[in-house]
């Protein structure tokens, strides 16, 4: 992405514009960032790294037991095997739902949060609402989601205070028996491997 | 560091609103922004737990009113700045007025892909851990100053370590220049009613990672 203004409008850039160009132009003139690796990296965060890898980890886990058995004890390694992306962090955690137990992760401190497999966090996980209501009132984030769980379902929230990075595996929505991959992976939202969602119904993919 | 950042249970922040078809960057400095300062970790200006603090170190008024990619970049600049990497008047010329210090290289674009994944924290144990599966712990009760990953809603609670996860960097050493102290990292689960009172959801679990100092032995409820 680059700027969208050219010099004759200098006088509308923002002053976050202004201020990260200034130091853009400073850090590269000193010798310690080279531009082309910045557009390299936005660059694969725009266009490479992103949920739909997630998506193919949990299509694979639903379609074969080996593999989400191996995802379950080790995801680093599963996903590794998979070759969807040159290298996984280390310690990415699969936790599962089921019908007793429904998982959501959250960093209420930062932003901490499975780039590899989901790419960047939305704007809403990691502003003040989500971080501070996810570990006392999950169920009411479910509600701002449009979400409501039976109340006999256990909630589990995992707060990713360290460099541990957690996935949800959601269950498998009934009615996908023998679908492929593919299929299967269009049914995977970012937020049912958050935990503020679940995956769609086969009803609402063509 | 008891700051506004450890949002955990706070009230009054109002509803969780999502955005639909959410662009990965709202404006092309947002992108610039994150690049830049994955750049300057990349070649070890600062360490992830320093750059943590350079975050929770920014003024709560500030930190509430600023967007994300703000806060990256008032870090970014009170970061360089306080490292002599760069000065507040070469930021404010936009212009570098003398030459920059030596750091290891430079992140050149084809070495991009190496650094999408996340760092490697873990690190060889030194001693045996303390806690097995199972144990009841309970969170310290302690308000250091400094960066910390031990949310204050969990601290003077008990929980149940549910996994041990190897030995890694301890962020509250790291994050002030103290060396990498490793440390036994732990999933420990609390009740929701151990953590909020009897009027929490009573179905509710949550958990923290924990690193071994973090923990003291308890006897189960």
């Amino acid at each position: 992405m680059s700027d969208d203004h050219d010099d004759a409008e200098h006088s509308e850039l923002s002053e976050m514009q202004l201020r990260v160009r200034a130091l853009e132009t400073v850090l590269t003139e000193k010798g310690y960032v080279d531009p082309a690796a910045l557009d390299a990296m936005i660059e694969a965060y725009e266009t490479k790294i992103g949920p739909h890898t997630g998506a193919a980890v949990v299509a694979k886990a639903w379609n074969d037991p080996a593999f989400k058995q191996a995802l379950l004890a080790d995801a680093t390694k599963a996903v590794q095997s998979l070759g969807l992306i040159s290298r996984v962090g280390d310690h990415l955690i699969a936790v599962e739902n089921t019908p007793a137990v429904h998982n959501m992760i959250v960093c209420t401190l930062c932003s901490c949060y499975p780039w590899e497999v989901l790419g960047l966090p939305p704007v809403w996980y990691k502003s003040a609402p989500y971080r501070s209501r996810a570990v006392n009132d999950p169920r009411g984030v479910l509600a701002d989601f449009g979400l409501s769980l039976p109340r006999d379902v256990r909630i589990r929230v995992w707060d990713s205070t360290a460099e541990t990075r957690f996935i949800v595996l959601p269950m498998q929505p009934s009615g996908t028996e023998g679908w492929n991959e593919e299929r299967l992976a269009a049914l995977v939202t970012r937020d049912c491997m958050i935990g503020t969602g679940l995956p769609k119904s086969p009803r609402e993919t063509p | 560091m008891d700051g506004i950042h450890d949002m955990g249970g706070m009230h009054g922040f109002g509803k969780v609103v999502a955005e639909k078809d959410e662009p990965v960057f709202h404006a092309a400095w947002e992108g610039r922004c994150l690049a830049l300062n994955r750049a300057m970790g990349a070649i070890g200006a600062w360490s992830i737990d320093e750059g943590r603090a350079g975050i929770e170190e920014l003024p709560p008024e500030v930190y509430l009113a600023s967007s994300y990619y703000r806060k990256w970049a008032l870090r970014l600049q009170n970061m360089v700045i306080a490292r002599g990497l760069a000065g507040a008047d070469e930021i404010a010329a936009g212009h570098a007025l003398r030459p920059g210090k030596s750091l290891k290289g430079k992140l050149r674009a084809a070495d991009v892909p190496r650094t999408l994944a996340r760092g490697s924290y873990g690190r060889t144990p030194q001693s045996e851990a303390r806690f097995k599966v199972g144990d009841h712990v309970r969170a310290k009760n302690i308000h250091p100053p400094t960066h910390t990953r031990l949310p204050r809603y969990a601290r003077g609670h008990v929980g149940v370590i549910e996994a041990i996860r190897g030995c890694h960097v301890f962020p509250d050493s790291a994050a002030i220049g103290a060396g990498e102290n490793p440390q036994w990292l732990y999933t420990v689960a609390f009740d929701g009613c151990e953590l909020w009172g009897e009027t929490s959801d009573p179905t509710l679990k949550v958990s923290i990672e924990a690193f071994e100092p973090y923990l003291d032995p308890a006897k189960g409820l």
